[in-house]
Parts: C-alpha cells; sequence; structure tokens
C-alpha cells in the first residue's frame, strides 16, 4: 500500500518521528516570532508563519501537572501519565520513568530522553538524570 | 452592532427515555423514543420538523442518518461535533437558524446505548499524545484535579462532596440511575482509576436518549407547555488534546460564560439553577470557577458542607448530573433538559421552587469544547 510511494517531503509530523526513530528529539522553532512549537505543524501556532527550523533543546523541562494510571500488575502494572513544561516553552505529555508513578510532582526537574514506551520510540524523562543530555 | 438572539426562541418539547433497562436497542433506537416523546410535549407532527441538530460518538453524518429515520425533508441541519458539549453548542446554532428563518421547528436529539451496547468511536487523528496511553477520557481531568489541588489545595474530600452532592439530588429523582445513599468517604476510598480520580470521582456509563424541540419566540405560545426560552449563550475552546490546554486550572467555561450572561443581561447571583456537565467531580468544580458562582480556586470551598446539594444556597445537577443520574457517552442534551423542567415546575420532589432562570454549561473534548446557555421563563423576557 502506502509503504512503497517514497516519501520526499515528509509532512512536520513524519519528521518529528523520522528524527525520534534515530534517536534524535527535535522540537520546531519559528524564524518569524522566534517561539518553540510543538506538536510539530505546519504554520506555527503563534504567530501563523510557515517558515519553521528544527532545532535541538535542552531537554530540561519541569513537571507541570501528573498522575497515575492503575493497571492489573499481569498488564504491566500502574504507569505515569505526565505533563512536562519544556524550558523552551511548549508543554508536552510523556511519562516519568525512574521514578515510582506515584512518586512524580508537580514541579519536579526533569530530562528528556528518546527511548521506547511499550516499544514504541518516545521522548520520556528522567528525574535522576537532570541536566544530562540523553540524546 | 448585530441583531442579538437574546428570548428570539424557545423549547418547547422535551423528551427523555429511560436511563436502563434497553439492551437489543441501538443508538437510533433509542434516540427514536426520545424523539418520540419530545413531538408529543410539543404537540406537533413530526413533519413539522424542518431543522435537525445532532452528533454522536459512533457514526458520521448524523443529521442525514437522522432525517432518513424519521422520513424528514429538513431545510438546515448542523452535525457539529465538539464532543459531549455539543447539542448545547447545537441549541445555538439552532436560535440562530430559527431566528434567520432557516428553520421553523429544530430538533436537537441523541440516543446511546453506551451500556448495553458496543460502545465504539469514528476515527480519531493520530495525536502525539497516543503512545504514551493516557486512559481518556479520564486521564486529562484527573491530570486537571492534581493541578488543581497543587495550586488551590483542593483535596480528595472536597472533590467528594460533588459526588455526594449529586447523588442526594439523584435519590429525589426516580429516573436517576443511582440512588443508594453516598457518603464522602466511601467516595474518598473509592478504587482509584487514575489518580487522584477514583471510580466514584467518574460518571455513570448508561444507555439513553434526549430530544428538544425549539421555534422563535413569535409563536413559542402556540404550544401546549409553557415555553423554555433561551436568553443567552456562549461557545468557546482552546484546545483539543490535554497537553495543549494553556491553563488546567482554567477551562473555556470562563469566556463561554461570561458571553452567555452578557446576551442575557444577567449575572451568576440571579441564577437559581445550575446545570454542568460532571463527567468527572473536578468538572463541576472549574465550572462554578470560571462561571463566576465563585472565585478561581475557591470551588472546593464552594461545594463542601452541602451548598450544591439539596437544601444549599445553589442548587447543581438537580437530576443527580452525570454522576448519578444519566451518562451515555454525550451528556449535554440531559443538563438542557433538565433545566428546561426546572423552569416549567415539573421536577417533583427535586424541583427548585419558583425556579426562573436556569444556567447550562456543557463540556466536551477533554475540557475543551465549552457551550453556556441561560434559560429563562417567560417573565426573565
Ligand atoms: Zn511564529
Amino acid at each position: 500500500m502506502n509503504k512503497e510511494i517514497p516519501v520526499e517531503n515528509p509532512g512536520p509530523l513524519q519528521t518529528f518521528e523520522d528524527n525520534l526513530a534515530k534517536g534524535e528529539f527535535k522540537i520546531q522553532q519559528c524564524k518569524e516570532c522566534g517561539q518553540h512549537v510543538f506538536y510539530p505543524r505546519q504554520l506555527c501556532n503563534h504567530c501563523g508563519s510557515s517558515s519553521l527550523k528544527w532545532v535541538e533543546i535542552s531537554g530540561r523541562g519541569t513537571v507541570y501537572s501528573t498522575s497515575v494510571v492503575r493497571r492489573k500488575p499481569e498488564r504491566g502494572g500502574d504507569y505515569n501519565i505526565s505533563l512536562i513544561d519544556l524550558e523552551e516553552g511548549p508543554r508536552m505529555m510523556s511519562r516519568v520513568m525512574d521514578v515510582e508513578p506515584t512518586e512524580v510532582t508537580i514541579g519536579m526537574q526533569v530530562s528528556a530522553h528518546v527511548g521506547l514506551v511499550e516499544e514504541k520510540p518516545a521522548v520520556v524523562f528522567y528525574n535522576k538524570e537532570q541536566g544530562d543530555k540523553e540524546w | 452592532m448585530v441583531a442579538s438572539i437574546r428570548g428570539s426562541s424557545a423549547v418547547v418539547g422535551v423528551g427523555l427515555t429511560n436511563f436502563h433497562g434497553l439492551p437489543g436497542m441501538n443508538h437510533m433506537e433509542i434516540m427514536a423514543q426520545a424523539v418520540e416523546k419530545a413531538i408529543a410535549d410539543a404537540g406537533i407532527h413530526k413533519n413539522e420538523i424542518d431543522g435537525i441538530f445532532s452528533a454522536n460518538f459512533v457514526e458520521l453524518l448524523t443529521p442525514l442518518t437522522i432525517a432518513e429515520y424519521f422520513g424528514l425533508n429538513p431545510t438546515f441541519m448542523d452535525g457539529t461535533n465538539t464532543g459531549g458539549s455539543v447539542f448545547v453548542n447545537s441549541m445555538q446554532s439552532a436560535a440562530a437558524a430559527l431566528h434567520l428563518g432557516l428553520c421553523n421547528v429544530a430538533l436537537i436529539c441523541y440516543g446511546s446505548n453506551s451500556a448495553t451496547g458496543k460502545f465504539t468511536h469514528p476515527p480519531a487523528m493520530r495525536t502525539v499524545e497516543d503512545v504514551y496511553k493516557p486512559r481518556n477520557p479520564i486521564s486529562p481531568y484527573a491530570l486537571a484535579a492534581n493541578r488543581h489541588m497543587h495550586e488551590f489545595g483542593t483535596t480528595k474530600e472536597q472533590l467528594a462532596e460533588v459526588a455526594v452532592s449529586a447523588r442526594q439530588w439523584a435519590q429525589l429523582n426516580p429516573a436517576a440511575t443511582m440512588r443508594d445513599p453516598l457518603t464522602i468517604e466511601e467516595v474518598v476510598n473509592a478504587r482509584m482509576i487514575v489518580d487522584p480520580l477514583g471510580l466514584l470521582d467518574c460518571c455513570l456509563v448508561s444507555d439513553g436518549g434526549a430530544a428538544m424541540i425549539m421555534v422563535r419566540s413569535d409563536r413559542a405560545k402556540d404550544f401546549p407547555k409553557p415555553p423554555v426560552y433561551m436568553l443567552g449563550v456562549g461557545s468557546r475552546t482552546d484546545h483539543n488534546i490535554i497537553s495543549a490546554m494553556p491553563d488546567l486550572t482554567v477551562t473555556p467555561a470562563r469566556e463561554a460564560a461570561a458571553a452567555a450572561f452578557a446576551m442575557a443581561g444577567v449575572t451568576p447571583a440571579d441564577i437559581d439553577v445550575v446545570e454542568l456537565y460532571d463527567a468527572f467531580t473536578i468538572n463541576t468544580i472549574l465550572f462554578l470557577e470560571d462561571m463566576g458562582f465563585c472565585d478561581k480556586g475557591e470551588g472546593g470551598n464552594f461545594v463542601s458542607n452541602g451548598n450544591i446539594a439539596p437544601g444549599g444556597s445553589l442548587p447543581v445537577n438537580t437530576n443527580g448530573g452525570g454522576l448519578s443520574c444519566v451518562h451515555p457517552g454525550m451528556y449535554g442534551m440531559f443538563l438542557m433538559i433538565e433545566a428546561v423542567q426546572q423552569l416549567r415546575g415539573e421536577c417533583g420532589d427535586r424541583q427548585v421552587k419558583g425556579a426562573k432562570l436556569a444556567a447550562c454549561n456543557g463540556n466536551g473534548g477533554f475540557l475543551a469544547s465549552q457551550v453556556t446557555a441561560i434559560f429563562g421563563t417567560e417573565e426573565t423576557l
């Protein structure tokens, strides 16, 4: 099916995922207004410009809110779902991986890492490795 | 200056099905039961309906299905889907379409077999949140509740007050699904689903159908029941996925309600009865704050000590709400119908005596779509 068609100009979301598959966490920054954009978009959601570039970021973030999805142990057990405010401004959903799900707290400093969530490449966050650039 | 639609249309018919005991019926069949009752309530023939407003989570092209099912030939249709708020949003569209003469008799309707049927969602756009497996719709509300607790000191006990108040109203409503006594302790100690929300912080999953007929006000008195007038409406959104919500403690209901109150020319202090979309206990607290019934951050205190329960200072969710009365996937229809029935004085043991003004707030998606509507009796026109 579509898999056979070569993608010459992948869209922003595909580019983001391609970067993730290479172990890179990049987000967009607007050349017009300078603000960072996440999730990946065709137009800047701040000023409407289509001049967006992919940039590396510090990976540092702060837990804005956190919750624990309760799941039976035989189905994988409880897991954390957090909203992380990136130093550059955007907020993203993720999981804090190195702290017990119930022990993740609002305001906790965390840093990004390209890892796997249930075998799919994803940006996750660690508390202990804060400050270290992990990807 | 644009023309105001304040008071330009009115609800003249409503219909509700049972909320349980409907196995073997599909969503259209349940909806049709409600439509039959609304048509009878309004004293009209079905062929008078020329405006159709409906959306649900199980099919696309809903207005077309409805026109076909009931044998109608509408001049105006709106199948916009803003989630569970949609029917209040539809009411705004219906009021505008009626005012402009694009239709003359508007039907807003919904049916669902969420409890006894297979509940499926049509495909949604893939998002960057999917990989983390949030347990939607609960996770976004849990994140909002936790942030509210962090910023304002709101407690699990205060969330529980919302559930207990809803249950006390449900105990006065023979049609409500959950009518057993409920205590704060039972809610606080219920099995955790997504922290900090436990099982009893979450709404029911029930069956149910609801339908409403609206006409222009110039002919609203030609129908058997006392008309309930649309005095104000406001609709706002600022996100879809929860990570795109600017501030998890402030919903777009702040702007939606301000617009609705401004159109109606009344303030929260004038309102006799309030119907809010309580999919989760945190909702009631957020919407009371955002609509101006109390200050931001004061919602937890406001709902405490039975203040929104029967006998409290502000009657909220008088049918028992989504938490204890009915929640078939989308609840927005049901809060408007409860408001209409309160203003008609039809609510029996749960009737708010002398209610003349009602405020409704529909919630859609993950605190994303907020639509406030103000209804009033004839003397409030
Ligand atoms: Zn920009």
